[in-house]
């Protein structure tokens, strides 16, 4: 058994009476991809955004890496190496492609803040080399000059992503990286994936799209009604009786 | 505006420096090539460029910039009083208590954003504009204005033993006057080096940041930085570029007074910005150049030069034209300034540069089509209009 | 005590004038989402309604003056007195309050005009814009009116019987002493009927009970299948009357002049940000406070221990509230905050 990454301990959270997560409990180990899947409403978003500070727990811890991330802002939980790619693409619509992969590039490089006003940003060859291999490996280099807001909404997705891998993250999480995306495009993204996953960076995965999930997926939690009601590897969940009854209708996967 | 290389970046400066020194020469055809309005288009260019560093990158709309000109004036005036007329140290001190204040404001100001920014900017102003009225009399000298007076200590002055000419002082350096066309010289000077700045934080990782601010705040928090500081410093860096601008104001007319931080003043270098183009290198300096330029020369014309201008008509067109233009001018230029903003707002939110942009691109298409009929062809309208 | 009550007073008449006009900036606010920087420049033009009207009716001619008798002397006499005498010059007392009645169909009309012609086509565009476009706007309307009434402000009269002050000590039992202006307790009670006046328009009727919806929850009233945009053309010109009235009675306080808008704006936003921006109540009940605080800030004992207060203080609690409580005294939390 690996390190332990990522460590949710016993965390609550309710927004007035209605309790979106009880008693979750999670340790994502080093190196592997772990999927968090669930009917809607489940709680996968609100636990995400927990992680990143979006939200802060009622009770309970987050560590990483031995931290606690309970309580950091959003800016320095992505400075220890948590990365979150949106599900809705929330990119930096005035600016083009190139310039919005360099951002998060020069966030890892500088930090939350630096004074560089009278650097030169075409003396950054590293940061502009970088950010150029990124949109090579998605494929947007072809578009590197245009202004992200008038990308196709696939498109603008591999942008997302490419600005949370440009990051070399320790952990990334993905909100459902696929939705909404044609066939063609879900299985380009699923082999991206796999191949990120033999740089032994760390995911956490919510999905919806099962063949997405069993392609990448080391081990999946089950979430339902904001309580994990199972645990384990793909043909664990798979085999449960629990999660075909309380997520799937009965269906067979 | 973007420079990709920084060969091109000394270029675009000697083009620039070129420009602003040879103004004297190119203007005199617009009848604007006299020292007063040339100092004018230096200095509130330096406001406009330094307002945009703020409200063009990170997309803060203050509505309260004029306070840190009228700091700066203050400063300079004091400088000029206490320690020597030399320009030198009123330069310094404007710049840098205008940026102390600034940090102040800022910091305070910082803590909200979007509508609730412009307020608290427009609110702090305001009540600054108000103090230098009443309570600080004693620095500002209220109503009547800060003035330069025969009886000033002027310390550096007496110990360097400069004897104090009959009359009163006036500010130099070095012992050139900053009146006239040294004065404009001067200002230019500050002008480039202003652009200069301007134009490394354009191109700077830190210009990048703030360009991201305005497009996305939220996501750029959940990439790593932290916007506030950076906010924080534009907010410091455009209010010591209008402390330079408010110096600048009494090194080449040594009064101050409180008039200049009132907030109808603040909207002025808005009016300026958004006119030329925010979020533009050049654009807020051609708005500042304009609503000068209109400012003198519009507010000369009266009926009687009206009247000049279209003797050449009948009689009863001359009449209705002069009766129509009439409140346009003279006193009445505002109105034409007010219309003319109205207008940008509405249709070219991106200001004068935008409409030069526009304009070169449907130049650029219509010659395209006449090289090559059939691609033009399938270009639709719209698409050349763009 | 006396003094006291003076000063409440005293804060009391002209709290009335920035409730009226954070009123309808609130109302502007909640129910379309503009920020409308040319709300005060719609006061300005309530106040030049009167004068209008009393340029109208004080249109005059130039007669003999029989009262001079060693040479030969004129004056101007206005029609409306040589016509009916005592009457015409009772007409002419009696300006402010007369101009109530063009001043309704008038600032109707502007504003409507205003929400049709410009503000309806930056109800997409940012609130940055938004801002701007109207202080665009506020600068040429009251450039408009420096054209045609000049830089100079136009006092306006009381009609007679509310000249001289009223012994409001007396009334009380204080006994003599605190006496008061009568036509600042006609504003103080003009500006609570016309706040009593919307806020029952806003609670008995169906269209205001839509307006107040809208308020609360603008998408859902969307949802509901009412076109939002179209309603509440209405409420701006609503806005535009409330702001007029105040301005009207407000002329013989205030001589009118061409940028009395641009002051009182910068004072309204105050008002609106310290009530809450999307508190109706709350900006009625900041102005009338503001303007008690002002009045008191301005008395002399204050000011001796703090000089310059009267001018800064209400800044100062703007800032305290926006720092402290961002969404005011009685705000909802999040509105207007991007």
């Amino acid at each position: 058994m690996g390190d332990i990454l990522l460590h949710v301990k016993d965390v609550h959270k309710s927004f007035g009476g209605l309790k979106a997560l009880t008693n979750i409990n999670l340790a994502i180990e080093q190196g592997t991809t772990h999927a968090i899947i669930g009917p809607n409403g489940a709680g996968k978003s609100t636990l995400l955004n927990t992680v990143i500070g979006r939200l802060v727990p009622d009770s309970g811890s987050v560590m990483f890496g031995g931290r606690s991330l309970t309580g950091l802002k959003p800016f320095e939980i992505n400075q220890v190496g948590v990365v979150r790619v949106f599900q809705t693409p929330e990119i930096f619509p005035d600016l083009t492609l190139l310039q919005n992969v360099m951002i998060p590039a020069l966030a890892k490089k500088e930090g939350s803040f630096r004074f560089n006003a009278f650097a030169s940003l075409f003396k950054d060859t590293d940061v502009r080399d970088q950010a150029l291999a990124m949109l090579e490996d998605l494929g947007l280099a072809e578009q590197k000059d245009r202004e992200a807001a008038h990308l196709s909404r696939g498109d603008k997705r591999r942008l997302e992503m490419a600005m949370g891998l440009v990051q070399r993250p320790r952990l990334l999480l993905l909100d459902e990286p696929t939705a909404g995306m044609a066939r063609h495009d879900t299985n380009r993204t699923i082999d991206l994936l796999q191949e990120v996953k033999k740089t032994g960076l760390t995911k956490v995965i919510i999905e919806h799209d099962m063949h997405v999930v069993f392609s990448l997926a080391d081990r999946i939690t089950v979430l339902a009604q904001g309580t994990i009601i199972c645990e384990g590897t793909p043909d664990e969940v798979r085999g449960n009786p629990k999660v075909q009854e309380a997520y799937l209708g009965g269906a067979h996967l | 505006m973007t420079l990709d290389s920084p060969r091109r970046e000394a270029l675009v400066m000697a083009v620039f420096a070129v420009v602003i020194l040879t103004m004297p020469l190119w203007m005199a055809p617009f009848g604007a090539s006299y020292p007063d309005l040339l100092q004018k288009f230096a200095i509130y260019g330096i406001f406009a460029i330094g307002f945009n560093i703020l409200f063009g990158l990170t997309g803060y709309l203050s509505f309260g910039h004029a306070a840190f000109l009228g700091v700066g004036s203050y400063a300079a005036m004091w400088s000029f009083k206490a320690l020597s007329a030399n320009v030198l140290p009123a330069v310094l001190g404007g710049v840098l208590i205008s940026g102390l204040f600034a940090a102040l404001i800022g910091y305070v100001c910082l803590r909200r954003s979007g509508i609730y920014f412009s307020i608290l900017t427009l609110a702090l102003a305001q009540m600054s504009y108000n103090m230098a009225y009443s309570v600080l009399t004693p620095i500002t000298n209220g109503e009547t204005g800060l003035k330069l007076t025969q009886t000033d200590a002027r310390v550096f002055d007496q110990l360097a033993g400069v004897v104090p000419e009959a009359g009163l002082p006036s500010t130099s350096l070095f012992g050139l006057e900053m009146t006239g066309y040294p004065g404009f010289y001067f200002c230019a000077v500050a002008l480039i080096g202003a652009f200069f700045v301007a134009l490394r934080i354009f191109n700077s990782p830190f210009g990048l940041k703030l360009r991201a601010i305005k497009s996305n705040q939220t996501r750029l928090l959940y990439t790593g930085f932290n916007p506030k500081p950076h906010l924080w410093v534009a907010f410091i860096l455009s209010g010591m570029y209008a402390g330079l601008a408010g110096a600048l104001l009494v090194v080449t007319d040594p009064l101050a007074g409180a008039e200049r931080m009132q907030w109808t003043a603040s909207g002025e270098v808005v009016l300026m910005t958004i006119l030329g183009g925010a979020g533009t290198l050049v654009g807020p300096l051609l708005g500042a150049g304009l609503i000068k330029y209109f400012e003198n020369i519009f507010s000369s014309f009266n009926a009687q030069t009206l009247h000049d201008a279209f003797s050449f008509l009948p009689d009863f067109l001359e009449n209705t034209l002069v009766f129509l233009i009439s409140p346009f001018v003279g006193h009445g230029w505002h109105l034409t300034l007010g219309v003319l903003f109205m207008l940008v707002v509405i249709f070219l939110p991106g200001g004068l540069m935008e409409g030069i942009r526009r304009l070169t691109r449907l130049v650029k298409a219509r010659r395209d089509r006449n090289s090559d009929p059939e691609g033009a062809a399938v270009v639709p309208p719209s698409s050349v209009e763009g | 005590m006396d003094a006291l009550l003076l000063q409440v007073l005293n804060g009391l008449d002209k709290g009335g004038a920035y409730a009226l006009i954070a009123l309808g900036l609130t109302l502007v606010f909640g129910t379309l989402g503009v920020v409308n920087f040319a709300h005060g420049a719609l006061f300005m033009l309530g106040a030049f309604c009167t004068v209008t009207l009393q340029k109208i009716l004080g249109t005059s001619v130039r007669v003999r003056d029989e009262s001079v008798t060693f040479f030969e002397a004129y004056k101007e006499v206005p029609y409306l007195v040589l016509w009916f005498g005592d009457a015409g010059k009772a007409v002419l007392q009696w300006v402010v309050p007369l101009s109530i009645l063009l001043a309704i169909p008038v600032m109707m009309l502007i504003g409507l005009v205003m929400e049709r012609g410009l503000i309806r086509h930056f109800y997409k565009r940012p609130h940055a814009e938004q801002i701007l476009v109207t202080f665009g706007l506020a600068i040429v309307l009251q450039e408009i009116i420096k054209a045609m009434f000049g830089a100079n402000p136009i006092p306006q009269v009381v009609p007679p019987i509310f000249s001289g002050s009223a012994e409001i000590g007396e009334w009380l039992g204080l006994g003599p002493g605190v006496s008061y202006p009568w036509w600042r307790l006609i504003y103080l009670a003009f500006s609570l009927s016309v706040v009593g006046a919307v806020f029952a328009f806003l609670q008995r009727t169906t269209y205001g009970m839509t307006v107040r919806a809208g308020m609360a929850d603008r998408e859902t009233v969307g949802l509901l299948g009412i076109d939002i945009e179209n309603r509440f053309t209405l409420v701006f010109g609503l806005a535009a009357v409330v702001a007029g009235l105040a301005g009207v009675m407000y002329t013989p306080v205030l001589p009118p002049d061409y940028h009395m808008g641009m002051d009182f704006l910068v004072l309204s936003f105050v008002v609106v940000v310290v009530g809450g921006m999307g508190s109706l109540g709350g900006a009625v009940a900041a102005g009338f406070l503001l303007g008690i605080v002002q009045s008191f800030a301005s008395m002399t004992f204050i000011k001796e221990i703090l000089p310059g207060i009267d001018q800064i203080i209400i800044y100062l609690i703007a800032v305290g509230i926006l720092l402290a409580r961002p969404r005011g005294l009685m705000g909802r939390k999040g509105v207007m905050e991007t």
